[in-house]
């Protein structure tokens, strides 16, 4: 048994170590097929051609590309992830300094859409083919189907400009810029910190559009899964057996079907969590919020070949670890899967 | 009577190959019936066959040029001249939004041509061989899908340099993945059925038995994958236009007619109010179509 597991692990863990080199390939790729040429971004068009394979041959760019993929693959494991070519800084420290805004909108998304999907989820199996399930079914629809960006321009027309009920773009309003300082980059937590009330509101009323409108998508998904779940465990024998026993309707539902889904419910919404990241990416841009998904388009619309390259990475590894995290979360929690 | 006269090399092929187009297709009739029962189903549909229609009847549909610019008549509201208001540059914005129909429409028939063939080839070859070829095969797969595709496409275009070319690559680049699973997971069920067996007793070739006894059962199920997947193409093709790496300005790709929009668009909402409907409408409409196909084709799955 000790043996099957130990192999088990082995097995998993080799096939994570070949999944990361294959991340790694293609992020090596996605960096030498990029239109910019790294040297002509250090040096600029003028520069004479001595400059040009000084720069060149420190770069590293005048090996073959084997030899440039080991150079990488070598840089990565450690620790060095380059500089950043359009803020000079090195791309580590510049991702640690965006990633706490990036946070704070997804946490605050999260929680709107667990909060809201997984009770939506329940009710739409419960009622199932009823005129609520209907309507749940077409709010998720309609979650699936929008463009995030689009909703969010459409949030700041009606509740920025017309009614004037939140903030508008950026994580607070431009007078409050600076007045905290900033220990931990999470700004809600920092302005608690410093006691100013009077910014924390300010960051408040920029965050609950954004994250409202992100939470809406993740609620989409979260409720859908979440309804699925429900309905394959009420078609259960041991519903059943609870209904018989004369068990209250609630009580079965929550008590039993739902104590079963919760570790495939943990699971969804850490997935969830995770492709926050991709909604992130448009809605800071629309709401002009200074997070990671904002700072990974503006270094590809420049083509910053390094900040690219690691932000994508980045994710991957974000990924192949919630995927990991689900695995083992299923192994841990239920039996069966032993 | 041999086996061979029975099943023989004239009569067998034909029948694979009429069954390679009839099989799926024969049970058409069927499944627009069953379609046209459910109105969720019916409503994806109509939307579906209308933007069809709006791309190929453009300019007889359109009311103004889509890309006369007419300065003095610049971001006018919505009025009986221009139904959804003029933009920036004066141009009739539901002109636009009609012709912008034939971009969307071209990247949803390329990302599935591109998409359908090969996840089915890597899907059922990897599948049918089994072993290392499976392995190796579905290792590449699972690298692409531990991506969210928005990400991965942004990085695609990143490398190849923005234009609606370079994001129909990138977008058919991620899509494949899923696919190749699914059929995959489908080449799986009957690898070892017994029609297979027969066949690769006949002498038949595993390019030949992929490619005539396999596909052919993949095709229903890869279909319906591909519908629902052209909401997430239609969003992921616009999410690119808008920051500016998918369809550049002057063409009106949706995504992109927002982003240029966005300018103006707290005291002329309609800039980005119409495109982002018509947006919402398509991906919707494929949505639910999906979902209607996938009980049509499958009553099991619900």
């Amino acid at each position: 048994m000790t043996h099957e597991r130990l192999y088990a692990g082995a097995r998993q863990a080799a096939t994570i170590l070949v999944t990361l080199f294959g991340l790694l390939v293609l992020t090596f790729c996605i960096g030498r097929l990029m239109p910019v040429d790294p040297v002509r971004a250090i040096i600029g068009e003028e520069a004479d051609p001595a400059t040009y394979n000084m720069v060149a041959e420190r770069l590293g760019m005048d090996r073959p590309i084997y030899e440039q993929f080991l150079r990488y693959l070598g840089d990565i494991l450690t620790g060095n992830f380059g500089v950043s070519i359009r803020t000079g800084q090195s791309v580590i420290s510049d991702i640690a300094h965006v990633m706490p805004a990036t946070i704070e909108l997804a946490t605050f998304a999260i929680i709107c859409g667990a909060g809201l999907g997984i009770p939506l989820g329940i009710l739409a199996a419960v009622r199932r083919n009823t005129v609520i399930d209907h309507v749940i079914r077409v709010v998720t629809l309609l979650g699936h189907s929008m463009p995030i960006f689009w909703i969010g321009m459409i949030g700041l027309i009606v509740f920025y400009a017309a009614l004037g009920l939140v903030g508008g773009g950026g994580r607070m309003s431009d007078y409050n810029i600076g007045l905290v300082p900033e220990t931990t980059g999470f700004l809600l937590i920092d302005a608690a910190m410093a006691g100013d009330w009077e910014v924390f509101r300010d960051a408040l009323n920029h965050l609950v559009l954004p994250a409202s409108i992100l939470g809406y998508s993740s609620m989409a998904y979260i409720t859908r899964m979440t309804r699925s779940f429900m309905l394959d465990q009420l078609n259960q024998e041991y519903v059943v057996t609870a209904r018989v026993k004369g068990l209250s309707n609630s009580r079965t539902v929550w008590h039993h079907a739902f104590a079963n889904i919760r570790v495939q419910l943990v699971t969804i919404v850490a997935l969830a969590y995770g492709s926050l990241l991709e909604g992130a990416v448009l809605i800071e841009t629309v709401f002009s919020w200074p997070g990671f998904g904002q700072y990974m388009t503006n270094n590809m619309l420049v083509g910053d070949m390094n900040a690219v390259m690691t932000c994508v990475l980045l994710v991957g590894i974000i990924f192949i670890f919630l995927n990991l995290l689900s695995d083992v979360l299923y192994k841990i929690f239920d039996p069966r899967t032993r | 009577m041999t086996i061979k006269s029975l099943y023989g090399t004239e009569t067998m092929p034909q029948a694979r190959v009429s069954q390679f187009f009839a099989g799926p297709m024969k049970g058409l009739g069927a499944v627009l019936k069953r379609l046209s029962a459910d109105p969720s189903s019916c409503f994806g549909l109509v939307v579906v066959v209308i933007l069809v229609l709006c791309a190929i009847l453009a300019p007889w549909i359109a009311t103004h040029d889509p890309n006369l610019v007419d300065l003095p008549n610049a971001l006018r509201a919505p009025d009986a001249a221009n139904w959804f208001g003029t933009d920036e540059l004066g141009r009739d914005i539901f002109s636009r939004i009609v012709y912008g129909t034939r971009i969307t429409l071209s990247i949803i028939a390329l990302v599935s041509i591109v998409v359908g063939p090969v996840g089915l080839l890597v899907g059922t070859t990897a599948g049918y061989f089994g072993g290392w070829c499976d392995t190796v095969m579905m290792r590449i797969t699972d690298i692409f899908l531990s991506f969210p595709g928005l990400i991965l496409s942004l990085a695609f275009v990143a490398a190849l340099g923005a234009g609606l070319e370079n994001a129909i690559i990138a977008i058919a680049l991620t899509s494949w993945p899923p696919i190749a699973r699914l059929a995959r997971a489908e080449t799986l069920t009957f690898r070892s059925a017994d029609y297979i067996s027969a066949s690769r007793m006949q002498g038949a070739s595993s390019l030949r038995i992929i490619v005539k006894s396999i596909m052919p059962m993949c095709l229903p199920s890869v279909l319906v994958r591909i519908t629902l997947s052209m909401a997430t193409v239609i969003l992921t093709a616009a999410g690119l236009g808008f920051l500016g790496l998918g369809a550049q300005p002057p063409l009106p790709e949706w995504g992109a007619m927002i982003a240029t929009g966005r300018r103006y668009m707290l005291d002329s909402w309609w800039l980005v109010a119409f495109p982002g409907a018509a947006i919402l409408l398509v991906s919707l409409a494929f949505n639910l179509l999906g979902d209607g196909l996938r009980d049509a084709l499958d009553p099991k799955q619900r």
